[in-house]
C-alpha cells in the first residue's frame, strides 16, 4: 500500500468504521457521562485526543524497550503509570499556559486516567507492534511504525469526539421528550447509541487500498 | 453484625447492582457478552480481582496517605491484573484470546476504583471482602444474563449448546449489545422501582394500622 492509501485506510477504519464507541465499545463510560450538552462533549473529545497522541507516542518507544528487555508483562503497570503521569502533566502545563482552555476542558482531564479509550489504543499499537500486524482487519495491510501509530491514534481520538458530539446533539432534544420513567437518562441513551452505531456499520462497506 | 453483611450482599448484588444501577464497567459488559461464556469469564476475572484488591486496599487503607491513594489503588490493581494476565494466558489460553485488549483494560474498570475509593479506603478488611464478592457476583450474573439473551436471540445457542436454528446477527454485534443493555437497565429499574413502591406501602399501612390500633387503645384507657 502507498502511503496515502494507508493514511485513508488508518483514517476510515480508526474514526468510522472501527470507531472506538461505536464499534469497539471503549471508552463508554465518559461517552454516557458527559455527552448532556455539546460543548462539554467536544471539551472532552478533545482532552481525550491530545492525551491518546502523546500518550501513543510516550508508550510506544517504551514498548519497544520493553520488547528488547523481554519484560513485557510490565506493560499494563507501566502504561497505565505513563497515562496517569501525562494526564497530570498536561493538566499543569495548560493550567500555566492557558488559563481559558483550561477553564473549557480542565475539569475533564482527571476523568481521562481512568478513560480505557485511552489505555486500548496503547494497547492496540503494542500489539500490532509484536504481531506486526495490525489487528482490525481491515487496516491490516498498513505497514506498522511509529508514524502511523501515532496517526491512529489520532484518528481514533477523532472518531471518538465524533461519537461524543453526535450522541451530545441528540441528548439535548431527548430531553424535551416525555419517556416512562425507567427508560430515562441511561436506557434511552444506549438505545439511541444502538441506532448510531447501525449507523455507522455502513461505514464497514468502504474499500480503501483495492485489498479487503 | 450478621445484618450487616447482609445489607452490604443486598447492596452489591441488587440495589446497588453495578452494572444495572450504577451503569458501571460499561466497556467490558458491551464487549464481552457476545456469548455467555465470554461474559462468565469476565465476570469472574473483574470478581477475582476486585475482591482481592478490596481486601488488598483496605489492609493498606491507614498506610496509603491521602494524596497519593488513587496512583496507590491503580498501581495495585494494575500489579493484580498482571497477575491475572499471566495466569490466564498459561492456564485458560481460549478465554485470554477471547478477552483479547479488554483484559488489560479491567484495570481502568471505573467499578473496582470506585468500590476502592467508596468502600474499601474507609472499612474493614472482612466487610471490604464481602463487598467486594457481592459486586462482583452482582457484575457477572448481569453479564451472563445478557450474554444469555444476546446469544440465545443472536445464534441461537446458550453456553456454546445449540437450541434452536435461528440467528439474527445484529444481536451478537455492538448496535444489538447497546440495544439490549438499554432495555435491560429500563426493566431491571422498573422491576426494582415496582418492589419497592409494594414494600413501601405494605410498611405504611403496617406503621398505619399500628397508630390506629394506639389511638383505639388511648381511647379504651381514656
Amino acid at each position: 500500500m502507498n502511503i496515502f492509501a494507508s493514511i485513508m485506510a488508518i483514517l476510515v477504519s480508526a474514526a468510522l468504521s472501527n470507531n472506538f464507541v461505536f464499534a469497539q465499545t471503549y471508552g463508554i463510560c465518559p461517552f454516557l457521562g458527559v455527552s448532556k450538552k455539546t460543548s462539554s462533549a467536544a471539551g472532552m473529545g478533545a482532552a481525550v485526543t491530545i492525551v491518546m497522541v502523546i500518550a501513543t507516542m510516550i508508550t510506544y518507544p517504551i514498548y519497544m524497550a520493553l520488547v528488547a528487555l523481554n519484560i513485557q508483562f510490565l506493560e499494563i503497570l507501566i502504561f497505565i503509570f505513563v497515562i496517569a503521569a501525562l494526564v497530570q502533566m498536561i493538566e499543569k502545563i495548560i493550567k500555566k499556559i492557558s488559563p481559558p482552555l483550561y477553564n473549557a476542558m480542565g475539569i475533564y482531564l482527571p476523568l481521562i486516567t481512568t478513560n480505557c479509550a485511552v489505555l486500548a489504543v496503547c494497547e492496540i499499537t503494542a500489539n500490532a507492534l509484536v504481531s506486526g500486524t495490525w489487528e482490525p482487519a481491515f487496516i491490516a495491510g498498513v505497514e506498522m511504525n511509529f508514524g502511523f501509530s501515532v496517526l491512529y491514534a489520532l484518528f481514533a481520538g477523532i472518531g471518538f469526539t465524533l461519537a461524543m458530539v453526535i450522541m451530545s446533539g441528540i441528548r439535548e432534544k431527548l430531553n424535551n421528550l416525555s419517556l416512562p420513567k425507567a427508560m430515562q437518562g441511561f436506557p434511552i441513551t444506549m438505545i439511541t447509541a444502538s441506532f448510531i452505531a447501525m449507523a455507522f456499520y455502513v461505514f464497514t462497506m468502504i474499500n480503501v487500498g483495492g485489498g479487503a | 453484625m450478621k445484618n450487616k453483611y447482609g445489607k452490604i450482599t443486598l447492596d452489591g448484588l441488587i440495589f446497588n447492582n453495578p452494572t444495572f444501577v450504577l451503569v458501571l464497567g460499561t466497556c467490558p459488559t458491551l464487549a464481552m457478552t457476545s456469548n455467555a461464556s465470554d461474559a462468565f469469564g469476565m465476570g469472574i476475572s473483574v470478581l477475582v480481582v476486585l475482591t482481592l484488591s478490596n481486601i488488598i486496599i483496605s489492609a493498606l487503607r491507614r498506610i496509603i496517605p491521602n494524596a497519593v491513594r488513587i496512583p496507590a489503588f491503580i498501581v495495585i490493581i494494575a500489579t493484580l491484573v498482571t497477575l491475572l494476565k499471566l495466569f490466564l494466558n498459561k492456564f485458560i489460553p481460549d478465554l485470554y484470546a477471547s478477552m483479547g485488549t479488554f483484559l488489560p483494560l479491567i484495570v481502568v474498570n471505573c467499578m473496582i476504583l470506585g468500590r476502592a475509593e467508596a468502600y474499601a479506603s474507609k472499612n474493614g478488611v472482612l466487610a471490604s471482602a464481602v463487598d467486594g464478592i457481592a459486586n462482583g457476583i452482582g457484575f457477572t450474573v448481569s453479564l451472563v444474563a445478557m450474554g444469555i439473551i444476546r446469544e440465545f436471540i443472536g445464534s441461537g445457542s446458550i453456553f456454546g449448546l445449540q437450541i434452536m436454528d435461528f440467528g439474527i446477527s445484529f444481536f451478537a454485534m455492538p448496535m444489538g449489545a447497546f440495544m439490549v443493555y438499554g432495555i435491560c437497565i429500563a426493566l431491571f429499574v422498573y422491576i426494582l422501582e415496582s418492589i419497592q413502591r409494594a414494600m413501601r406501602i405494605k410498611k405504611t399501612k403496617r406503621l398505619h394500622g399500628e397508630l390506629l390500633n394506639g389511638e383505639e387503645l388511648n381511647k379504651e384507657e381514656a
